[in-house]
């Protein structure tokens, strides 16, 4: 189980060699907080491959987004992307993943876990805590009596969990590759390795290279390195400030986030736009 | 002097300016001036400016600046940046225990470059270094300037975890690990202080342009300075070298 509390990350951190952080799928973290009315900045639940299993404390109201982990409050079946209302004393929980990867639970005024830099973003040797834990208690703020339940649904794109392009710029040093180096990139279809996580995904398959590695400068999530043995990396939010291989290609943001839904195996293509 | 800079755009809201690929300190200089001016300006719309060796980054908010307006904007700052930057500048005095309980690297050091572990610990806390910039790790400063006769490559596996405060040397360069994390760099030290305070609204004592020598201590004084920091009365040794 690998389950964090999550928001739109730390800003204005980097000069201390802070990285980023935030919901690895931002489009489904802010469609679980939109549906409940909830600011864009609250902080939600990030859920990855499988559930924890959950006890309110308090009355309050939930909205689930993101990948479909089969969610029940105490038995019942309670979908996807609509507000559910939950009484103290109820369980949720989680089956098995069908789509996606990572699934975001939204609670009506955000999960008040401590801040650090500004963000409630876990990151090791910021926030106190990494990782959720077994028997951890959550604050949340109590609802008022006189909530008014909303009726607020959306239907999210099934492409967003089943395509296989990404979106990319060309990175800052995309030139330096050759021609054919340029070419492959953009016709293989390359199957993300079992080394994927919050920090990086790396892809099975290498691009041969012979670029020189770069004086250390930027990256950013959605950087894509190329490193002396040919492995393409991208990087995702908890990724580094900064690093030393070249920089091929820049994905967008919202296809951090479609990546963000995808695991080891899963394949992809990039697609270059301008 | 001014440098030809390249502006390349980098993600959907950040300009990346590149000077020359050489790590050199006026290289340094200039970016820092430049950064500084447009702090100084103020400007609304830029959310957060980093800089590295050799580049700056200028993340902008999109709602505020297109791409080439806000590159216009950053070329005239350039040309009128110059002398009335002043950049301050501090030299921080690190204590650090050169102590065969904490140098786990430092007798294969001496073995492979014939250097006696005296030699080395003088050479290494006898150089001034430069602040080039904070990253990598929160905390982690990237110093300029080790001797040459201290370059030794990075281990080939790196240890699944290095202590907190351990200084050590990977390739041509050196610096202190802020926390304890994995890491390849050869381990000639520790440093009883702390490098990364996330409580503190300066959560690194250094800045980029800043120097750094690192003074020998004893494994006493070590855990003397160790006991003031965790009591949070521990004051390090500095002073201004340019205001």
């Amino acid at each position: 189980m690998y389950t964090t509390i999550q928001d739109l990350g730390r800003h204005g951190y980097q000069e201390f060699g802070v990285p980023y952080s935030g919901a690895m799928d931002m489009y489904s973290a802010k469609v679980a907080n939109a549906l409940l009315g909830n600011e864009v900045h609250e902080a939600v639940m990030e859920i990855t491959m499988s559930g924890p299993t959950l006890e309110f404390h308090c009355d309050t109201c939930i909205c689930i987004s993101g990948a479909q982990m089969s969610p029940m409050l105490n038995t019942l079946d309670i979908g996807m992307n609509r507000p559910v209302r939950v009484k103290r004393g109820d369980v949720l929980s989680f089956g098995k993943l069908s789509t996606g990867f990572r699934s975001y639970l939204a609670l009506l005024g955000g999960f008040k876990t401590d801040m650090f830099m500004e963000s409630r973003s876990m990151y090791q040797g910021i926030t106190a805590q990494r990782v959720l834990l077994k028997h951890d208690e959550l604050p949340t703020e109590s609802v008022s009596k006189d909530f008014i339940e909303r009726h607020a649904t959306i239907k999210v794109k099934n492409t967003h969990f089943t395509s296989s392009y990404l979106e990319v710029f060309k990175g800052v040093e995309f030139d330096k590759l050759s021609a054919r180096q340029q070419k492959v990139l953009f016709t293989t279809a390359f199957s993300i390795s079992k080394e994927n996580n919050r920090m990086a995904y790396q892809l099975a398959e290498p691009l041969k290279n012979s670029l020189e590695p770069i004086i250390t400068s930027f990256v950013l999530p959605g950087t894509v390195q190329l490193t002396p043995s040919g492995t393409l990396i991208i990087l995702m939010r908890d990724c580094q400030t900064t690093g030393g291989y070249p920089r091929v290609l820049q994905l967008k943001e919202s296809s951090i986030n479609i990546l963000s839904q995808k695991f080891t195996g899963h394949m992809i293509r990039f697609k270059l736009v301008e | 002097m001014t440098y030809e800079l390249k502006y390349k755009p980098f993600g959907e809201c950040s300009v990346l300016i590149e000077w020359p690929a050489v790590i050199d300190e006026s290289i340094l200089l200039d970016i820092l001036k430049f950064k500084e001016n447009i702090v100084k300006k103020n400007i609304k719309g830029i959310v957060e400016l980093n800089s590295s060796y050799c580049s700056l980054l200028v993340v902008y908010d999109f709602n505020h600046w297109g791409f080439e307006t806000l590159l216009a904007a950053l070329k005239k700052r350039y040309k009128q940046h110059r002398d009335n930057v002043k950049i301050s500048i501090r030299q921080w005095k690190i204590p650090v225990c050169y102590d065969n309980a904490f140098a786990i690297d430092l007798d294969m050091i001496s073995r492979e470059k014939s250097l006696s572990k005296e030699s080395i610990i003088q050479l290494h806390s006898e150089t001034i270094y430069t602040v080039y910039f904070i990253g990598f790790l929160p905390g982690f400063m990237y110093l300029g300037g080790l001797h040459k006769d201290l370059y030794v490559p990075r281990k080939e596996t790196p240890r699944l975890t290095v202590k907190k405060g351990a200084v050590a040397i990977g390739g041509e360069q050196t610096g202190v690990y802020p926390n304890e994390s994995p890491g390849g760099w050869n381990i000639i030290g520790n440093s009883p202080i702390d490098f990364f305070n996330v409580e503190s609204k300066t959560p690194c004592f250094a800045r980029a342009g800043d120097k750094i020598s690192f003074k020998p201590i004893s494994y006493k004084e070590y855990t003397n300075i160790k006991a003031l920091v965790e009591a949070g009365v521990y004051q390090l040794e500095s002073e201004v070298i340019r205001g």
